[in-house]
């Protein structure tokens, strides 16, 4: 049994302590908006944040989570309340086939909680881990800068 | 011909006459499911209205991220006259009528979506809106030329109704024939950029996959298939993967063998625990060198087959040149390599199989899966979710095939999920090919005589049956170049490698215009010539390819010098009834290749969503640009050593060039867009390198090793 804070609320998870966090969020919480793509921290179809920076939840077990607050893209935006980020999504149309977009959206977040405008360096540095087989990335660059200037208006 | 029956035009669908839309499932998004409205009734296959006006138009192509959950739609709205922000879209069942006319089933691929259905769509939406007019003539018993169909209701002579209120007569009329149809000067819909109906529900984290079906009672299986392709079962022990927890049983299966639990996580780690023993059979044999080999074994004694017509008198025009240029091209292995790995969840009950997740192929799922149960295909419900990417990889049927024998044998639902191991492994992999050309140049360097040979394997043969040396259509696309050239001869050598091959993205375009447009680049370069003006003095009559080779070069300032350390290559191809160009800027550092900007211009007639039409060129590029400079699948004693994407290495953030492109706007036929800009970003920055380091690379990728 594993207690953490997901998306604001707290949750047991009853999975053995090594499972993969992507697991217990899609399988035993029933979460289903992160994805799973190499089961190696490679691709970044994974992407949640924990205690606010983006990780890999398919190589992070649940128990290395205990007490922390995790974060999903669930906890971004609805569509009534988008996060910058979702509203600038839309408004370029970024996904394709929409697999990766999750894990994209949460590393996005990552950076702009950090660093409200970021340069194609810093865009760059903080979302190379993401891989789009569709070959979003340059409206995902667009929306980055995009949700950034959003923000910085705020 | 006699009127169409409604029940004949729909007999095939499954939908007649249930008032309920069987097998047909709305993917969970901003558009929440159509089976919450009240009645349905289908004027035809593609339109269901339900009383209180909910429209759904049915999508008969997979999403896989190319669009077509807005594009078809759109076509059906144009004539339907309903706004798209208020209509529902699901995807169809398997049907007869749903086929896809180009491909001969209910196939999303090859870039025919929009190709196939512009005008069935069309006519489809007509066909409801004459259908509901004609109710409502009826019904207020006036003539149907007084009334028009605007924004969901029909109107005139002081009344008006509803769709949802006219539906239930609207069905029961005969479908017109001949619906008549908008000029392209009225359309409101096609050719406007349209927001996509599927992006909300990927960016809210809601739209659903086949990763994400769940029933209830629904177990997990991960398989363990034979390291060599094509390798048996001799025996297992599964003691030690049986003892492990939460795992339910351990079931022998065509491909290999499924542990089954209560988890995913359980299942693919009680996996870890098994022993198997393989037959790996002849495939243990092989490398990709072997395979090379046998290819170039093939082109120099195997049957030649003609693409085409020969032009002229190649042999005489051969001999009377001034000089004669020879060159060969030779293309890896690739993966595809979707982002959402191979999975499939079926629920086999009292001889009845549901079958839900990713594909490319209705029909082929539910013949695979029914042959190999033994059941029929009617008794198998298939409902098709959003593709994770499909690249040609969701063509293939073996996952959903062992989805279907694990549930059958614990009589559970059963959802099968692969590693991306499984996946990289497991692939249908883009051919190897070898193409060889020889030119015969005047003494200005100008072709007389072209001989083009390509030696490769064909998908076809395997996957669809196509009988020995006949020529494969998937094998000989942009074989034939636009260039006026007085003497050409263009043939094929089939050879299967022994390894299985699958359609990849633009297929055998990849290979065929690597080659044409890399030859044409060294007839250039032999003439002293510039390779766009070069390209361009052969296309005195050819309009639509020289338009885009212009248009291509103006974009990228052809004329101008590029910055110091770069240089820019060029390249054109038609495919899929689309002419393109594209100009690539590359410079190289630390020894690689780096693409900084790729100019497109394309010419694919009518586009329906022109958003969609850059979205899908862009996509291509990056897709095409990691086979260009980065990945490759190599073979060794039968094993790909590829398992991830460390090995297998793609285009990321960091790499992905700027794109413009430039899009010829036309009223002819529409072309393709989801695969043509795939075949040609790699010839494009292969003549760029060349012009920045003079050096030829006559493969791809173009890593490291090959600048080296």
């Amino acid at each position: 049994m594993t207690t953490f804070v997901l998306n604001g609320k707290s949750v047991t998870a009853k999975a053995d302590k090594d499972t993969p966090l992507l697991w217990v969020i899609r399988d035993e919480i029933g979460l289903k908006g992160t994805k799973f793509g190499c089961g190696a921290a490679l691709c970044g179809a994974c992407t949640v944040q924990v205690n606010g920076q983006p990780i890999r939840s398919c190589i992070t077990a649940v128990s290395d989570v205990a007490g922390k607050q995790v974060t999903t893209v669930e906890s971004l935006g609805t569509p009534s309340k988008p996060h910058p980020l979702q509203a600038a999504w839309i408004k370029h149309d970024v996904p394709q086939c929409g697999y990766c977009q999750s894990g994209q959206l949460m590393a996005a977040q990552a950076l702009l909680a950090a660093n409200k405008n970021p340069s194609d360096k810093d865009i760059d540095a903080a979302m190379s881990g993401n891989i789009c087989r569709c070959g979003t990335y340059g409206r995902i660059r667009a929306a980055i800068k995009d949700a950034a200037e959003t923000i910085r208006n705020a | 011909m006699t009127k169409t029956n409604r029940r004949t035009f729909l007999k095939s669908t499954g939908a007649v006459g249930s008032g309920l839309m069987l097998g047909i499932v709305v993917p969970v998004g901003s558009n929440g499911p159509a089976q919450a409205a009240g009645t349905l009734y289908t004027p035809n296959a593609w339109v269901h209205i339900a009383d209180d006006n909910t429209i759904t138009l049915l999508s008969a192509r997979s999403e896989m991220g190319q669009g077509v959950y807005t594009s078809m739609p759109m076509l059906i709205a144009e004539e339907l006259n309903v706004d798209l922000k208020k209509i529902k879209v699901a995807i169809a069942p398997p049907g007869a009528v749903y086929t896809n006319a180009l491909l001969g089933a209910q196939i999303t691929g090859g870039s025919t979506s929009v190709r196939d259905g512009y005008d069935k769509l069309r006519i489809a939406g007509a066909q409801v809106r004459e259908m509901l007019v004609a109710a409502a003539a009826a019904r207020w018993n006036v003539p149907a030329s007084s009334l028009k169909a605007a924004d969901g209701v029909i109107s005139g002579n002081g009344k008006k109704a509803t769709y949802g209120e006219l539906a239930a007569d609207a069905s029961k009329q005969p479908v017109p024939e001949k619906p008549k149809l908008k000029d392209a000067k009225d359309f409101t819909i096609i050719g406007k950029s349209t927001k996509r109906l599927d992006t909300p529900a990927k960016t809210f984290g809601t739209a659903e996959f086949g990763i994400d079906v769940e029933l209830p009672g629904m177990v997990y299986a991960s398989v363990e298939q034979c390291p060599v392709i094509g390798g048996k079962v001799k025996s297992f022990d599964a003691a030690k993967a049986k003892a492990m927890p939460g795992v339910i049983d351990v079931v022998q299966i065509n491909d290999g063998v499924a542990v089954v639990a209560d988890t995913y996580w359980r299942a693919k780690t009680a996996r870890e625990q098994l022993t198997v023993e393989w037959d790996e059979g002849a495939g243990s044999a092989l490398s990709s060198k072997s395979m090379m080999d046998g290819i170039r074994q093939a082109a120099a004694t195997g049957k030649v087959l003609t693409i085409g017509k020969p032009v002229g008198n190649v042999a005489d025009a051969m001999k009377g040149a001034a000089k004669v240029i020879k060159a060969e091209y030779t293309l890896p292995l690739q993966a595809h390599a979707p982002l959402e790995p191979m999975n499939f969840t079926a629920d086999w009950k009292d001889g009845k199989l549901l079958l839900i997740g990713p594909t490319q192929f209705q029909q082929g799922a539910q013949g695979a899966t029914a042959a190999a149960l033994g059941i029929k295909p009617e008794d198998i419900t298939l409902k098709t979710t959003f593709l994770g990417g499909g690249f040609g990889r969701r063509l293939e049927l073996d996952f959903i095939v062992q989805a279907a024998q694990i549930s059958k044998a614990v009589g559970k639902p059963v959802k099968v999920l692969w590693t991306r191991e499984d996946d990289m492994t497991h692939d249908f992999y883009r051919p190897q090919a070898l193409n060889e050309i020889e030119a015969g140049v005047d003494a200005a360097g100008n072709p007389v005589a072209m001989k083009f040979k390509a030696t490769s394997q064909s998908v076809t043969q395997r996957a669809f049956g196509l009988p020995k040396d006949t020529l494969d259509p998937f094998m000989t696309e942009a074989a034939v170049a636009g260039y006026q050239i007085p003497n050409t001869q263009h043939d094929l050598v089939i050879n299967d490698t022994g390894l299985r091959a699958g359609y990849w993205r633009a297929v055998s375009h990849n290979m065929n215009a690597f080659a044409n447009e890399s030859f044409m680049d060294e007839l250039a370069a032999n003439a002293g010539k510039d390779p766009y003006q070069f390209r361009m003095a052969l296309l005195k009559d050819k309009p639509r390819f020289a338009n885009v080779l212009k248009l291509a070069a103006d974009a990228a300032g052809w004329s101008t010098k590029p910055a110091a350390g770069r240089a820019r290559g060029i390249a054109l191809m038609e495919g899929y009834d689309t002419y393109m160009a594209q100009v690539a800027e590359v410079s190289v550092v630390n020894g690689k290749v780096k693409v900084h900007r790729v100019v497109v211009a394309a010419d694919l007639g009518q586009m329906v969503n022109p958003d969609t039409v850059r979205a899908q060129i862009q996509s291509s590029i990056i897709f095409g640009l990691g086979a260009a400079v980065k990945s490759k699948i190599t073979v060794d004693k039968g094993r790909v050593q590829q398992r991830n994407f460390d090995s297998f290495e793609v285009v990321r953030m960091d790499e992905a060039p700027r794109i413009d492109i430039v899009l010829v706007q036309s009223k002819e036929k529409p072309g393709g867009i989801g695969e043509p800009a795939t075949a040609l970003i790699g010839p494009a920055v292969a003549n760029a390198v060349f012009k920045l380091t003079g050096k030829r690379v006559r493969t791809l990728p173009i890593t490291k090793e090959e600048l080296a």
